[in-house]
């Protein structure tokens, strides 16, 4: 497993793709804090990066280099290899890589400009956003074998969480206007990884504007250690399932 | 004409030593009591108290002298009683330590209860774990310069005030430093007066709170994370410069909040990291300059009752929401301000945008009418419904912009 894992991860360092990818966050990450007046509003522009961009590209580059390495991946379960350990080396090698090109791309402008709470929060949840759509896109794979259709699949899960959610919710809002929502809003966050993360931040960056009432019950929730352990509970939670349930698929699948 | 002349130095001189006596209180001296030398004292004379703990019940000053403790002597209070009373003009008290004062449902029990005197001044005390710290009724012209007034006050129905000022004109309320009381200034039906340097904070309720409090001039003074910020009520004529509210945050907390304030001058203060900087309410005529916002949550909220305020050169810095209202009529005017939010451009260079700014967003007016909403703050979603608001306003009031809003932040 662990030969195959160094192969998966030695491919996709060297691919083309990710390193734009990396050097394209690099770029983004300096400029958005050399422009900005003041470094916390620079932050507040890479939330944007790494609520968007950040799942988008992993889900859709991990989905295309799967089907792209069908063949590999046939090649290796002609040997005398478990297909979950090619299937998980698969899914270390994609994580690792991707983590890693978030890491240097954003991590360390970060750790440059702003190496406070709210800097390390904004990694650690970039990286677990990154592990999250590597997940969700093995399992996207898993489904078809159509090259397009699973991409689609990616494409629309990536649209869902991004936009689609949020809009859903904000629909309910105001649909039970009337009714005390808060609670049901925690739960709620739960079904969406980049919600999330996207509260975590939030509780960092307008911490101010989280004190009034509503605020008080999520930070009530989220604010404290165990909040903030449940939470990335819950993202673990996102990283475990969809790869647990791709891997039964793979293990099962006829290839 | 000569011969007069020694008499009359004389006569002064005599008059001066019989005028001006001062008596020593401590253990091992003549008087031990503080009362005791009270009682003996005429007007002008002046009391010297050494260093030690007395337990004297209630000190009544009924003439003026000066009480002046030296090394700061604890009178103690007992947790029963009230432990200094003036009821005289000019009388001063300095230099004590007073704690523990009684607590009553009935009266108000002080440190130092100042009744219908004039000139009285209470100067450099230290006050510790007291029901009201410095009370003054009825009262003109006093002063309260350098005291440090401590208490534990648990909730609001327990403690008293740590300086409460009711029915008085013109005093002067210097460098005092208020911890922990209920309301850390209080002030009613209080006129010309001027309240200058003091830091109150961690309070159990408000900073500051005056009603009814006409002509006064706040200058200086820090409040800072008091559990509901500061409020005032009723009262016309307010000049407050250059204040600090810093970290006052809750629901229902706020920076500072404004209720019917009417003709009044609010500049060169600093509002940080509250939950709301600033609440207006059914305010008029109030003229803001040159004040600073800076990470709160919300800057400003002013309600559409209130009118005439005129809002000029503010900076507006790394807030989450810089303006809130709660309905379309807006009869303020935005003037000059620094907004970090703005987006416009500037093509004479000459540092104020070309196009108006509009301080309030849409997702700010959604969270007014529903809260929980606040949780999809930043999302994808609400950015792009932010975005197209600001492109076609419908929501948000259309009248309430900066028609000049200026592209730098201005040095205050």
């Amino acid at each position: 497993m662990k030969k195959v894992l160094k192969y998966v991860i030695l491919d996709i360092v060297q691919n083309k793709t990710v390193l734009i990818y990396t050097l394209l966050l690099a770029i983004i990450s300096f400029s958005v804090f050399s422009l900005e007046s003041n470094s916390s509003k620079g932050l507040l522009s890479l939330l944007n990066i790494i609520l968007i961009i950040v799942p988008l590209i992993c889900i859709v580059f991990s989905t295309i280099y799967i089907y792209n390495s069908a063949e590999f991946i046939e090649l290796l379960l002609s040997q005398p290899l478990k297909r979950k350990a090619i299937w998980l080396s698969i899914f270390g090698g994609l994580a690792v890589s991707l983590a890693l090109a978030f890491l240097i791309g954003v991590g360390i402008p970060i750790l440059i400009y702003q190496p406070n709470g709210t800097g390390f929060m904004m990694i650690a949840a970039g990286l677990f956003l990154t592990v999250v759509f590597v997940s969700i896109a093995l399992l996207s794979a898993s489904f078809t074998r159509d090259k397009a259709k699973g991409i689609g699949l990616s494409v629309f899960i990536w649209l869902y969480s991004s936009l689609i959610f949020d809009a859903v919710v904000l629909f309910l809002l105001f649909q039970f206007q009337d009714y005390p929502l808060e609670r049901v809003m925690v739960i709620l966050s739960f079904l969406n990884p980049i919600d999330l993360s996207r509260i975590q931040m939030l509780l960092q960056i307008d911490i101010s504007a989280l004190m009034g009432y509503t605020g008080a019950i999520f930070r009530e929730f989220f604010g404290n250690n165990t909040g903030i352990a449940m939470s990335f509970l819950g993202l673990t939670g996102w990283i475990a399932i969809p790869l647990f349930i791709s891997l039964r698929k793979f293990e099962k699948k006829d290839l | 004409m000569k011969k007069l002349f020694p008499i009359l130095i004389f006569a002064i001189f005599f008059g001066l030593s019989t005028q001006a006596k001062t008596y020593f209180v401590g253990k091992g001296r003549e008087i031990t009591k503080i009362q005791k030398a009270i009682d003996l004292a005429k007007n002008g004379d002046t009391i010297m108290v050494d260093a030690g703990l007395y337990k004297e019940k209630n000190i009544i000053i009924q003439k003026s002298i000066t009480l002046i403790g030296i090394n700061h002597p604890v009178l103690d209070g007992e947790n029963k009683y009230a432990i200094i009373t003036i009821k005289a003009n000019n009388a001063k008290v300095e230099g004590f330590k007073i704690q523990h004062t009684g607590r009553s449902e009935i009266t108000e029990l002080g440190a130092i209860m100042i009744y219908d005197s004039y000139k009285v001044s209470a100067v450099n005390n230290i006050l510790d774990d007291n029901n009201f710290g410095i009370f003054v009724q009825n009262s003109k012209s006093c002063t309260i310069k350098n005291n440090s007034i401590t208490a534990y006050g648990k909730n609001e129905l327990q403690s008293g005030n740590g300086i409460h000022c009711w029915h008085s004109d013109s005093l002067i309320i210097v460098g005092n430093k208020i911890k922990g009381h209920r309301d850390g200034l209080y002030f009613e039906f209080v006129k010309n007066t001027l309240v200058w340097r003091n830091i109150s904070t961690e309070n159990v309720r408000y900073g500051i709170h005056f009603m009814f409090s006409n002509h006064n001039t706040y200058i200086g003074n820090i409040f800072e994370k008091n559990e509901a910020g500061v409020a005032v009520m009723y009262s016309a004529n307010i000049n407050m410069y250059n204040n600090y509210f810093l970290d006052n945050w809750g629901d229902a907390t706020y920076g500072i909040l404004l209720k019917d304030i009417r003709d009044s001058n609010i500049s060169g203060n600093n509002f940080t990291k509250n939950t709301i900087g600033l609440y207006m309410e059914a305010c008029s005529r109030i003229n803001l300059y040159k004040n600073i916002f800076k990470n709160n949550g919300w800057a400003v909220k002013i309600q559409a009752s209130c009118e005439d305020n005129d809002f000029t050169k503010n900076n507006f810095i790394g807030n989450t929401f810089d303006i809130g209202t709660n309905g379309s009529l807006v009869l303020n005017t935005f003037t000059g301000n620094y907004w970090d939010k703005y987006e416009g451009y500037d093509l004479n260079k000459d540092n104020v945008g070309d196009v108006p700014y509009h301080p309030v967003s849409m997702y700010a007016m959604i969270i007014d009418s529903n809260p929980a909403a606040l949780m999809l703050f930043r999302s994808l979603i609400v950015t792009l419904l932010d975005k197209t608001e600001k492109l076609l306003p419908g929501v948000t009031p259309e009248n309430l912009k900066d028609n000049k809003p200026v592209m730098r932040p201005l040095p205050l």
